[in-house]
């Protein structure tokens, strides 16, 4: 057995109001890659930010002990100081700077007081070699994919010597290839000495990667598992997470009742000036009353622009093609014709272009369709409270009022207040974007039921999600889009992971 | 709860709201025992809210602007450049005074929709486009006004609008010496406040929502009728309400309910909030930036408009600087920088404060560039207190 590198004690950290950390213990051992599970709002992101000492110490009881020391980090540098890095999922990357400046921001090397830039090159280089990411160090960040910054943020930390390497859900804006890589290179650093702590929602991954898992649930330390005592298993784990058993996260439909065409949308393309391309080629699809149809694909793939393009294209592609809803032909110039139209959208990224996150619940509710709360352009205050009131019951939004700031909601929460706003504007078609993603597996369940209930009621749903078993689990028909292309269409009962990832990466 | 827990919750909950107020009550306290008196005279505070004018409506236009993240420096030049355009209209063209007014007003419109142009379909910052503006209005002051100096403007209507006051009931023996149409304006504002209230109050009951307590309630009434009552007997104490004081009111009134009550204002709140996310919600951020530009140009040709009536003529030097005072007034008034958040009320307050520290200083024989630097120092104090108050909240 190896010795603890890590262990906090007891550790309690309160907020206005709520207790975020109860007396939660946590040891980390050498050498060994440590997941840190639970639901959103579980406390594993403040439990990270009190070792970083983003919370100093005073903030908090209890005792931090981190390579055989007590510390009391009183900042981030403090804790950077002893070997502990940190990588969130905002990368923390200066998009306008090269490769090699980015890796040694902050703690530059230098000849007196001058940067010795032959120098840095020379060891950026080296840290890239470490992080097997193959690219031009003089690269400018902005031109870098999502999978090739994670692999810089890691150079960086391992350029500062970093003992225990904390990363915060690396995974959930990767693709499945990118992902795999990532995990290889983890293993690699373990193999290296490099201690790893991972938060992370995919369970899969998780299983595949941990030496010991820690759960946390609502502020507590549930349980540690051992993988080499075969402690790990993914019932295991949703289990302890949401301390009940959720045998089938995808619910039953009562009636699965298909109707009409309610949109149809014929030889679509579209080409982003930004981009200078094009990014949709002849996409030609339809979409039944009361189905949920998947939009299965690779990131990047065109699935989101796909949507964008439907629902008002407020990015400015140029479009060809033809759309028609129940029959008749329309042409959306602006998110607010498709809305009026009976098209909603809730984005894949709701931080930053779903939710303001800085108003409260109820205005990000009522946002998109004020003049159902509004006499002659007047809002009814009193009104918009009662419609939030509804929605915060009727989807169990978990907040104390509908007049607390969205900012201050968790993941899952925050996703059910996006849900609840593009309900109220009574769509007939509603477009999901990644509607689970970075939630946790109760408020997935929650998300899937309600869209259950919605199309029982004869809404239909177009879903695009990056993870297949949620594809599988909840469509009645599945496109898979590729390279801007359609690639193929599959009815429920013929689609399978492996066809679908055949088709997605079938260029 | 007790009563004093009541209180104590009410003012910790809406601390940075009431922080403004007692501010400007403390500063003005600070003058009163200073100038022995002679700051809170009837005198001075018409003469106050006069100078206050011209640079509380530019702060409510202001308001919005940076609501919606962007900034207008082009409006101190533009608002003297269109104080000299109304000059002209009137003396050189011969136009009546309102006809000349509304030409101005339309003008200032037309300018606020070039600067949204450039902003919103050009895609250029605002900072640039507005700073090219102000270089632009500045030379086009020196342009109009180069043959013939400072045009003094001999129409006595439109001088009021900057002097004058509004007219008094024939004297009946009662309260002589008092204005007392201001009286009774004030006391109908007071009326009507008190009916507004209880009828919000009533509403919210319907909806089973939480009212704040009976003794709250009626605290609150109270204060704020006294706070109205305690200004007009100043003002009527003089001679009356200012025909400025009325336009800054009007204007005032209008912003805060556009902004507080309608779809509108909750759409420019939305744009300022996170631009994407309301564009996405079927809002057109487009079109919000034009008529937040364009409600900034027309407001500065009011701002033009009553300084060119105060000082009866237009000169060479109008709108220098007005702009930066806007903008400190803004933020003074609790205005964040970083958008979406900001109120019309607070922006006035802080044009007042503004205006206080001149006046009081002024009155106090303090030199001028002691002012700027006391001035700075509260601006300072202003945002930083607003800064810990929101650290605080969260």
């Amino acid at each position: 057995m190896s010795n603890p590198i890590l262990e906090m004690k007891n550790i309690t950290k309160e907020f206005p109001g709520v207790k975020a950390l109860n007396n939660v213990s946590f040891q980390v051992k050498e050498h060994e890659i440590h997941c840190l599970v639970g639901e959103n709002g579980a406390g594993k992101s403040t439990l990270m930010k009190v070792l970083s000492g983003v919370y100093p110490h005073g903030e908090y009881t209890g005792e931090i002990v981190f390579d055989g020391k007590v510390q009391s980090f009183r900042g981030i540098s403090d804790s950077e100081k002893t070997g502990v890095a940190i990588i969130y999922q905002e990368l923390a990357l200066v998009p306008e700077m090269t490769v090699y400046e980015n890796i040694f921001l902050g703690h530059e090397i230098k000849n007196g007081s001058i940067i010795d830039w032959n120098e840095t090159i020379k060891r950026a280089g080296e840290m890239l070699k470490k992080v097997k990411l193959n690219v031009n160090l003089a690269e400018k960040v902005r031109d870098l994919g999502v999978g090739k910054r994670q692999l810089v943020e890691i150079a960086k930390a391992l350029s500062k010597d970093v003992k225990l390497l904390i990363l915060d859900e690396p995974t959930a804006a990767l693709n499945e290839d990118d992902s795999e890589n990532l995990l290889d290179l983890l293993r690699d650093l373990k193999n290296h000495g490099v201690t790893c702590v991972l938060i992370s929602h995919k369970l899969k991954e998780v299983i595949k990667i941990a030496d010991t898992v820690t759960v946390l649930r609502d502020g507590q330390t549930i349980c540690t598992l051992d993988a080499q005592k075969g402690e790990v298993s993914e019932t295991a784990l949703i289990k302890h997470m949401v301390g009940r058993e959720i045998n089938n996260i995808y619910p039953k439909r009562e009636t699965r009742k298909v109707g009409e065409v309610i949109l149809n949308v014929e030889n679509w393309n579209a080409y982003d000036p930004n981009l200078g391309r094009s990014i949709l080629k002849d996409v030609n699809f339809h979409v039944n009353k009361g189905e949920i149809v998947g939009l299965a694909g690779l990131m990047g793939s065109g699935r989101t622009e796909l949507a964008l393009s439907i629902f008002g294209n407020p990015a400015g592609y140029y479009i060809s093609g033809e759309l028609s809803m129940l029959g008749s032909k329309k042409r959306f110039k602006h998110p607010e014709d498709a809305i009026n139209a009976g098209v909603a959208y809730v984005t894949e990224d709701r931080k930053g272009n779903g939710l303001i996150l800085i108003q409260d619940v109820k205005q990000n509710i009522t946002l998109a369709n004020l003049k159902e709360i509004a006499t002659r352009s007047i809002v009814n205050d009193n009104a918009e409270v009662k419609v939030a009131n509804e929605y915060k019951s009727s989807l169990n939004i978990k907040t104390p009022s509908v007049e607390q700031k969205v900012s201050n909601l968790s993941g899952g929460n925050q996703q059910k207040v996006s849900v609840g706003k593009w309900l109220f504007v009574k769509p007939s078609l509603l477009i999901l974007d990644e509607p689970t993603r970075g939630i946790d597996v109760g408020a997935k369940y929650e998300i899937y039921t309600i869209m259950t209930k919605l199309v029982e009621q004869g809404l239909s749903i177009i879903m695009i999600s990056s993870e297949l078993p949620e594809i599988l689990g909840m469509s009645d028909r599945v496109y898979v889009v590729s390279a801007g292309k359609i690639a193929g269409e599959l009815a429920i009962r013929d689609a399978t992971q492996e066809k679908i990832m055949q088709l997605a990466t079938n260029y | 709860m007790s009563f004093f827990q009541n209180a104590r919750k009410l003012l910790q909950q809406n601390i940075r709201e009431y922080g403004m107020y007692i501010a400007l009550f403390v500063i003005m306290a600070i003058f009163t025992v200073t100038t022995k008196g002679t700051f809170i005279s009837s005198r001075n505070i018409v003469n106050l809210v006069n100078q206050t004018g011209y640079i509380a409506v530019l702060a409510i236009g202001m308001t919005l602007v940076i609501v919606i993240r962007h900034i207008d420096l082009s409006v101190g030049f533009l608002g003297g450049f269109l104080g000299a355009v109304v000059a002209i209209a009137m003396v050189q063209w011969h136009l009546p005074v309102f006809p000349a007014i509304l030409l101005t007003l339309a003008l200032g419109v037309l300018a606020g929709v070039i600067i949204a142009f450039l902003v919103a379909q050009m895609k250029i910052p605002a900072f640039v486009a507005t700073l090219a503006g102000w270089l632009i209005y500045r030379g086009a002051i020196l342009v109009v006004t180069e043959s013939t100096g400072t045009i003094v403007i001999p129409d006595e209507t439109f001088n009021a609008i900057g002097n004058g006051f509004i007219p008094d009931l024939p004297e009946m023996g009662i309260l002589p010496g008092v204005h007392k149409l201001t009286l009774i304006i004030g006391l109908i504002a007071i009326v009507l406040l008190i009916i507004s209230e209880i009828n919000s109050r009533k509403k919210k009951q319907a909806y089973n929502f939480e009212v704040l307590p009976m003794e709250m309630f009626i605290i609150k009434l109270v204060f704020t009728s006294a706070l109205i009552g305690g200004i007009t007997w100043l003002l009527a104490g003089y001679q009356g309400l200012s025909w400025t004081a009325v336009v800054v009111l009007v204007v005032a009134i209008i912003y805060h309910f556009i902004t507080t009550q309608t779809v509108l204002g909750r759409h420019i709140y939305a744009v300022g909030g996170n631009p994407e996310a309301a564009e996405l919600s079927g809002i057109n951020v487009k079109k919000i930036t034009y008529i937040v530009f364009g409600s900034m140009g027309m407001l500065a040709a009011l701002s033009g408009i009553l300084f060119a009536s105060r000082l009866q003529s237009a000169t060479t030097t109008a709108g220098g600087l007005w702009e930066l005072d806007a903008i400190a007034a803004a933020f003074i008034g609790g205005v964040s920088p970083a958008g979406g958040i900001g109120k019309v009320a607070g922006s006035i307050i802080g044009a007042l404060v503004m205006l206080s520290l001149t006046s009081g200083m002024n009155l106090m024989g303090i030199g001028i560039s002691y002012q700027y630097m006391a001035r700075g120092a509260v601006l300072a104090a202003a945002v930083i207190f607003d800064v810990a108050t929101r650290n605080r909240a969260h």
